[in-house]
């Protein structure tokens, strides 16, 4: 039987037998037993006996995922998610951490509603953190009151959904930002190059009829954004890359010491725009040599609203360079950019769909997947996922004794079909629906507290 | 009537890449039938039936096309007076057209601003989805009617090069023509300015080419309408350009087989994508276009409905 649990909990004390430790910290990947006693990893020879034990050969155990990019959609958004749904998601998901995105309604754009929405998840599934809007309002006007909202713990700021809109103000947001330590966080996207676009531009979207969103659209952000990282010592983090000449650009900038990180979500490591067509073919699989004239559309699966989501589904030359970039480390995480919508918003036109998809409870299996297919290692996915993306916020990971237990246990052979009642998530706006998916967690825990345990049902 | 034929096999009509060349020989056969046979054989083919008519987009010849052709096999015309509805407001798409269904309708003609609007309608109503154009996606009655007028103009489409000239990537009549003419063997060759053509040169039988290589010795010349609006950035510095680079001329049409016939899928901008001699020419086929409209979705229609 699932069950979930809170921060609030009475911390867990138990042992694990067998497993394989992946400790991102350490540089170890060992079989090896771990104990947790009142919510602190002890080491398993100084664990008192008598400690409820679960022999777990062949499940791993790792740092606590931790996810840079996450619409929780409160306040404003409750029909598609809510600090509960999507913070047992999270956990379920193997997640222990989930930075809130900023573009609810209103606005996470001052102190007052980013201690609320703190306090509102202290009983929560997860660790949420809080990203401040950038603007004022998210309009591209006015910069936020950036200290004051450090102050109350966001971890970076970001207009997501949107690039600053001009130069100008990326350059103010990252010169008062460099003292404090902090991202901006950019969506890159040049709106007057996006505009009217619904898929990524190429031979796809010209056999569909889609108006296509070109590389550039996101790479003259990028570059714009490394420049002025450049000249004002600022740390710029680009979200949700999606093409290989954006993954160059970072590369260059990480070459010459820039404070420049970025993340890429695991649909467009995974998927690409030939989803919109109907393909239901990961990026590494072999492509289907017809598409995408080589025969008809299907019905059953052409213009999908659930395949809609901003920057689109790339290229496969580019999803496949985002599986390099992840691999040779110039991605330094995966984010999800879990966006829930209900059916009303994507159950339309695909032009009419709202963009975004679900992402908390399919990133490992779609990470595990890759691993599967030789595009990185096990090692390399749960830095990714757990270790990198924690750092940039400033918590650790470690599995080392002493510390807080903040881990997922998961079953990387075992495979769960993705369907709305598998899903803790309030919405279920994924093209993975009804597909089968590699790894399943078994046990995720929160600062020592159990928040999502799966173990019993397993054995 | 076809009583040997096997029975057709596709429950909607979205585009014609789901259609065989075998398919497209007997629609274009049987349009024939209707076109040229005794009215009254078949008056009745569709007697009982009720067809829907969903124009989302504002459309006259298409609408009356069906509504002539639908009246003409005996069915009930319903037109659901949904023009005007925009994204966005008031019900969505699949509620109307649910609503429809459970009124009795089995058969809905759909035109749509949205490219896929029908393939949606298709998995989630249970109707007969029949695509009257869709965005910038296909238009596969239109295809259909322009290979029909092709055909009877150059007997057959086999081998044949047939130029398409003008903004071929916001075309949904384009695209179902490429699908279309490719299918029944003809040799497509498309011309444009660099923005309206980007893209196509990866489809399989299609030849991107400077207008002067794409119009020499073709057997027919498509030309498509510019909408007003790709002025402002959209692919063109202007109309005038347009008109004086690539609008089609007597002069132009000298490059092209002898008396090569001319097609337009209306309504035509007369001076800028075709002069308007050459459009009131012998050589345009612009209004047998439109006339075998009718009798090609009666052909559709009939098919689809199980009636032939």
């Amino acid at each position: 039987m699932v069950r979930f649990g809170r921060l609030t909990d009475v911390p867990a004390s138990f042992r694990l037998t067998g497993a394989r430790l992946i400790d991102p910290c350490a540089g170890t990947d060992a079989v090896a037993d771990l104990a947790v006693v009142d919510g602190v990893l002890v080491a398993a020879a100084d664990a008192p006996r008598g400690l409820p034990t679960r022999e777990v050969a062949g499940l791993v155990v790792a740092p606590g995922l931790c996810d840079l990019h996450t619409h929780l959609r409160e306040p404003g958004g409750e029909a598609a998610e809510t600090l509960e749904s999507g913070s047992r998601a999270a956990a379920h998901g193997g997640f222990t951490t989930v930075c809130a995105m900023p573009n609810t309604k209103p606005a996470l754009d001052d102190p007052a509603r980013i201690a609320a929405l703190l306090a509102g998840s202290a009983d929560a599934a997860a660790r949420v953190r809080v990203i401040g809007a950038a603007t004022l309002r998210r309009d591209g006007e006015r910069l936020v009151e950036m200290g004051a909202l450090a102050a109350a713990g966001v971890v970076g700021f970001s207009d997501d959904g949107a690039a600053l809109p001009t130069a100008r103000l990326v350059r103010a947001a990252l010169t008062y930002l460099a003292p404090l330590g902090l991202p901006l966080i950019e969506h890159c996207e040049d709106p007057s190059l996006a505009a009217g676009a619904v898929m990524r531009a190429g031979p796809i979207a010209t056999r569909l009829g889609l108006s296509g969103w070109p590389a550039s659209a996101e790479l003259t952000i990028v570059e714009r954004d490394i420049a002025l990282a450049d000249e004002t010592g600022g740390w710029v983090h680009l979200t949700h890359l999606s093409t290989i000449g954006s993954l160059e650009a970072v590369r260059r900038a990480k070459s010459r010491g820039l404070r420049v990180t970025c993340d890429v979500t695991p649909h467009h490591l995974a998927l690409t725009d030939a989803w919109v067509a109907g393909d239901r073919r990961f990026s590494w699989e072999d492509p289907d040599p017809d598409q995408p004239f080589g025969h008809a559309l299907a019905a059953s699966a052409a213009y999908d609203g659930r395949c809609r989501v901003n920057p689109p589904l790339p290229s496969r030359a580019d999803a496949l360079g985002l599986l390099a970039g992840l691999a040779d480390g110039t991605i330094d995480a995966i984010a999800t950019d879990h966006a829930p919508h209900p059916p009303q918003r994507k159950l339309v036109e695909f032009g009419a769909a709202a963009p975004g998809m679900i992402g908390l409870e399919t990133a490992l299996s779609l990470g595990l997947a890759a691993v599967d297919a030789g595009a990185f290692s096990m090692g390399r996915l749960v830095t990714a996922l757990s270790f990198a993306p924690a750092r940039l916020i400033g918590e650790s990971r470690s599995l080392a004794p002493g510390g807080p237990a903040d881990l997922v246990v998961f079953d990387p052979s075992a495979s769960w079909t993705v369907s709305a009642d598998a899903l803790a998530s309030r919405s279920c706006n994924t093209p993975l629906l009804g597909r089968s998916l590699p790894g399943r967690v078994r046990l995720t825990i929160v600062d020592g507290r159990v928040t999502f345990d799966d173990l019993a049902s397993a054995y | 009537m076809s009583g040997k034929a096997p029975a057709w096999r596709h429950r909607h009509l979205l585009d014609v890449d789901a259609l065989s060349s075998a398919d497209l020989e007997r629609v274009l056969e049987l349009a024939v039938e209707m076109r040229d046979g005794d009215p009254a054989a078949h008056a009745d083919l569709l007697r009982g039936q009720s067809i829907g008519l969903a124009f989302y987009e504002p459309s006259t010849r298409t609408r009356v096309s069906f509504q002539m052709a639908a009246m003409a096999l005996g069915a009930t015309v319903v037109d659901l007076g949904v023009a005007g509805s925009s994204v966005g407001k008031g019900e969505s798409l699949i509620d109307t057209l649910r609503t429809m269904v459970r009124t009795g309708l089995r058969t809905i003609v759909l035109r749509h601003a949205m490219s896929g609007a029908p393939y949606l309608a298709a998995r989630e109503v249970d109707a007969q989805l029949l695509n009257a154009g869709d965005g910038q996606h296909a238009h596969p009655t239109q295809a259909l009617a322009d290979a029909l007028t092709l055909r009877d103009a150059l007997g057959t489409l086999r081998d044949r090069k047939i130029a398409i000239v003008g903004d071929i990537g916001h075309s949904r009549v384009a695209r179902s023509n490429l699908h279309a003419l490719t299918k029944l063997g003809a040799s497509v060759w498309l011309a444009g300015p660099p923005a309206f053509v980007r893209g196509f040169d990866a489809w399989p039988g299609i030849c991107v080419a400077p207008l002067d290589e794409a119009l020499r010795d073709a057997d027919a010349v498509m030309t498509l309408r510019i909408q007003l609006e790709r002025e402002a950035g959209g692919g063109i510095p202007s109309l005038h350009e347009y008109a004086a680079r690539w609008g089609l001329t007597s002069e132009r049409m000298l490059l092209a087989a002898p008396d090569a016939p001319i097609l337009h899928p209306g309504p035509t901008n007369e001076g800028v994508e075709i002069s308007a001699e050459l459009a009131s020419s012998p050589r345009s086929l612009i209004g047998r276009q439109v006339e075998n409209g009718v009798p090609l979705r009666m052909a559709v229609l009939s098919l689809i409905g199980g009636a032939a």
